[in-house]
């Protein structure tokens, strides 16, 4: 294997672990709305992944980093062609990650629904257009000799981009309610994992046509097998939600995640991303990688500290493993906002 | 207006935004693990009240860091793809370094940091706040390597088979001189900002003689901090000068507007006139200093921008390599005169405050509180010196900017994307102004410890 399949198979190890982590985090902002019944539920669930999400986020800073290191040309390609898309996620995602600092410092019902559901879209946002985004990258879109993209954004809400993201939607939400019913308890808890079993009779169906049809057009006999193996995770996952073991649960949605992620860039390889307008402008892992003495660089740098993070990272989830308790739901009382009790300690 | 002229407009006001969250982050990370320290020490309540106010200051500023460097992260390839392929092999490593080196560092400790109240021995907790300000002095290492290198680059050669950079050295562009100078005046730049919000919030309460105990001891700090910084950010910044003579000697000229080489060059506080190389109305000069501070000699010869043009024509072809001089000559004033005032405002509040006087007037608190956005000038104008002093270039000598811009991206797309982040960036900025001040105003008030009350909720959970 040459160092630069290497930096693929990373960067895709780096996107899996984005989904895998952000995705949980973007399902609990999705479900906000509809399973924090009261401020002190909601702001249990926001504290749910609290202390994480930002070290999970992180995950595509270092993705999209990796891909300016290792293959600038598909950085260069990918970020400039998608680029009104892109800008939707990021103004989503700075949207986002204020709404966490910013939601708690005033005591005011007003401000904290209006936070919610800028955290509402700044999570639904990008999780749709992730998928709308590497569907579009495994399709196919219009590239020139120069590799420069030369559609606009129609090009990208084709139906099998919109499939993808409708995929991703309904995957990290699925994802966020099996979560908030392993990190809470009681009545949010049991609600959650009913929850889940609902977004899952769309996100298992969703998923299981959306890799039929992908595999079918790009698939490989490799990625048939992880593509199954995704829909047996899902599948199982949700088998174990609606028997209420839910890390179990998790377990499956994080795997099917993975799985499905490592289908998608099988299925790419050895394009990095492929054009539309002629096999001969495709982007290449061979013609788009970096030079040998920079990828041996990054490789010692990957080697060396991704196991620390990783290690550390982990840690804080061990330490934050402590479900949160949070009062049951108070009854509408007179139409306006209850005075809170004391919500979402830990 | 072009994709080229827009695009330059979002990239200069995305990074001066970012860059007015980063510096107070960058150094009040420090100094708040300094206060958690000093209480963890001392054992005295005084210090963790100071802990907690500035804690929350800085996870405000915090917050918007982060979010505004996630855009920085990416707009290289949506607005610079042409830049982005031509040096990705080179100025890609460092970025990816700090992702992987930092962020992740920051991040994941600011999450144990803030949650980690009364759940982690105190010992630890401790080490988180210090890992995230290790954490964030990194990330700036990182990217201010990666900026030398389009400064001053080193340890590259140029592939003549795709015209693109390639990494020859690691080792080089780490140590590049160039980011060895520019770390330490950033980062004391940084601290200065931090000094100038500490004295700015404890005036405040100073002046109102509210929690004395805290204030008074935290004004004390921010003034000492703010001078120290002041006076290391003007050290390392003459070093910088006479290495800007030797890598970039049209950058130097243009600080000066200095068209034609001289010896015992004069520097000129101020110029009133077109600043084009015509006779100038009048100004004010101080003789010999600008050949001081470029070659440490009265008498050291300065090239002008004239002649380093027929150089650079004669080396790299046919073309205009002059910056645009007002922002130059006026940035780098302003950079040095909003330092140097916050440096001697700093200076004048120490020597009033001595030996524990409290001020009467209330000139005081008000020149306390008016000296809070010198810092901050000063650091937009010397970011704004240094970028805009190496156009054309975006890598000196190697790639220019008109060559740098996405050739696919259309001028409809990059006006949203400017529209979209100037007013989301304008909106941010006045609720983070807005809660910080609020939050400055609630003041820091001694922890009510009844026995047999609930847990109080942790003070910086979400």
């Amino acid at each position: 294997m040459n160092l630069a399949t290497f930096w693929f198979i990373l960067i895709a190890i780096l996107w899996s672990g984005y989904f895998v982590l952000e995705g949980f985090d973007f399902g609990v902002g999705i479900l906000l709305p509809f399973l924090g019944k009261d401020d002190a539920q909601r702001r249990t669930m926001i504290n749910a992944i609290g202390p994480v999400w930002d070290g999970n986020e992180v995950w595509l800073l270092t993705a999209g980093g990796a891909m300016f290191a290792a293959f600038p040309a598909w950085y260069a390609t990918l970020f400039s062609g998608f680029y009104l898309p892109l800008l939707i996620i990021l103004a989503a995602l700075i949207i986002r990650g204020v709404c966490f600092e910013f939601r708690s410092k005033v005591e005011s019902p007003r401000w904290r629904a209006n936070w919610d559901r800028a955290l509402f879209l700044g999570s639904a946002l990008p999780a749709l257009l992730w998928g709308v985004a590497f569907a579009n990258i495994v399709r196919g879109v219009p590239l020139n000799a120069a590799h420069v993209y030369t559609g606009n954004l129609l090009t990208l809400l084709n139906w099998y981009g919109l499939l993808g993201g409708l995929v991703t939607l309904s995957l990290f939400t699925l994802h966020g309610a099996i979560f908030t019913a392993l990190r809470t308890t009681g009545e949010l808890s049991q609600r959650a994992r009913r929850t889940a079993v609902r977004v899952a009779l769309a996100a298992v169906p969703l998923a299981a046509v959306f890799l039929a049809v992908t595999q079918y057009h790009h698939g490989r006999p490799a990625t048939d097998v992880t593509a199954a193996a995704a829909a047996v995770a899902l599948i199982g996952g949700t088998a174990a939600a609606v028997r209420g073991r839910e890390g179990w649960a998790f377990t499956g949605t994080a795997l099917a995640l993975m799985l499905a992620v490592a289908t998608l860039f099988g299925d790419l390889w050895p394009n990095v991303m492929p054009s539309s307008t002629s096999a001969a402008f495709s982007l290449t892992v061979a013609n788009a990688s970096s030079a040998h003495y920079t990828l041996v660089v990054m490789s010692w740098v990957a080697l060396l500290f991704t196991p620390v993070v990783l290690a550390y990272q982990g840690w804080t989830y061990w330490i934050f493993r402590k479900r949160l308790a949070s009062p049951a739901a108070t009854p509408p009382a007179t139409g306006r906002e209850t005075p809170e009790p004391v919500g979402g300690r830990s | 207006m072009t994709v080229l002229e827009l695009s330059r407009w979002q990239f200069g006001i995305t990074t001066v935004y970012h860059f007015i969250f980063v510096p107070l982050t960058l150094s009040l990370s420090y100094l708040v693990a300094i206060m958690q320290t000093l209480w963890r020490v001392k054992k005295d309540d005084v210090y963790l009240r100071m802990t907690k106010f500035f804690g929350k200051i800085f996870l405000i500023n915090f917050a918007v860091g982060v979010v505004t460097g996630i855009v920085q992260e990416f707009q290289f390839g949506m607005n610079w793809s042409a830049y982005s392929k031509f040096v990705g092999n080179v100025f890609g490593a460092p970025l990816a370094m700090e992702a992987l080196l930092t962020f992740f560092l920051e991040s994941t400790f600011i999450g144990v940091w803030i949650f980690g109240w009364n759940k982690l021995s105190p010992r630890l907790h401790l080490a988180a706040i210090w890992l995230v300000a290790i954490g964030t002095s990194l990330s700036a290492f990182f990217i201010l390597a990666a900026n030398s290198w389009m400064q001053h680059p080193v340890g590259y050669r140029v592939d003549p088979a795709t015209h693109r950079v390639v990494l020859t050295s690691i080792v080089a562009l780490l140590t590049n001189p160039t980011v060895l100078a520019t770390w330490p005046h950033v980062f004391f730049a940084a601290f200065m900002v931090a000094g100038a919000v500490i004295v700015a919030a404890s005036a405040w309460h100073v002046a109102r003689h509210q929690d004395l105990d805290v204030f008074r001891r935290a004004m004390r700090l921010g003034l000492v901090v703010t001078l120290l910084a002041g006076i290391a950010t003007a050290v390392t910044g003459d070093v910088q000068a006479r290495m800007m003579e030797t890598q970039q000697p049209m950058k130097m000229a243009a600080a000066e507007a200095l068209y034609t080489t001289q010896s015992d060059a004069s520097f000129s506080l101020f110029t009133i006139g077109s600043l084009n190389g015509d006779k100038e109305l009048w100004s004010v000069r101080v003789p010999y200093l600008l050949s001081l501070i470029s070659t440490m000699n009265p008498h050291g010869t300065v090239q002008g921008i004239n002649d380093v043009q027929k150089a650079y024509a004669k080396k790299y072809g046919p073309g205009q390599y002059k910056p645009v001089i007002p922002v130059t000559y006026w940035s780098f004033r302003l950079m040095i005169g909003f330092g140097s005032l916050a440096a001697l405002l700093a200076a004048i509040g120490l020597w009033l405050t001595r030996r524990r006087a409290l001020p009467r007037s209330r000139w005081f608190y008000r020149v306390a509180l008016w000296g809070l956005p010198l810092p901050y000038l000063g650091i937009a104008s010397g970011w704004i010196f240094t970028e805009m002093g190496r156009q054309p270039w975006t890598v000196f000598g190697l790639l220019t900017t008109a060559r740098s811009v996405s050739p696919g991206v259309t001028l409809s797309s990059v006006i949203i994307s400017l529209t979209v982040f100037t007013l989301l960036y304008a909106a941010l900025a006045g609720i983070a102004w807005w809660l910080t001040v609020r939050h400055v105003k609630a003041g820091a008030p001694a922890e009510a410890g009844q026995p047999g009350a609930p847990e109080p909720l942790p003070v910086f959970q979400y």
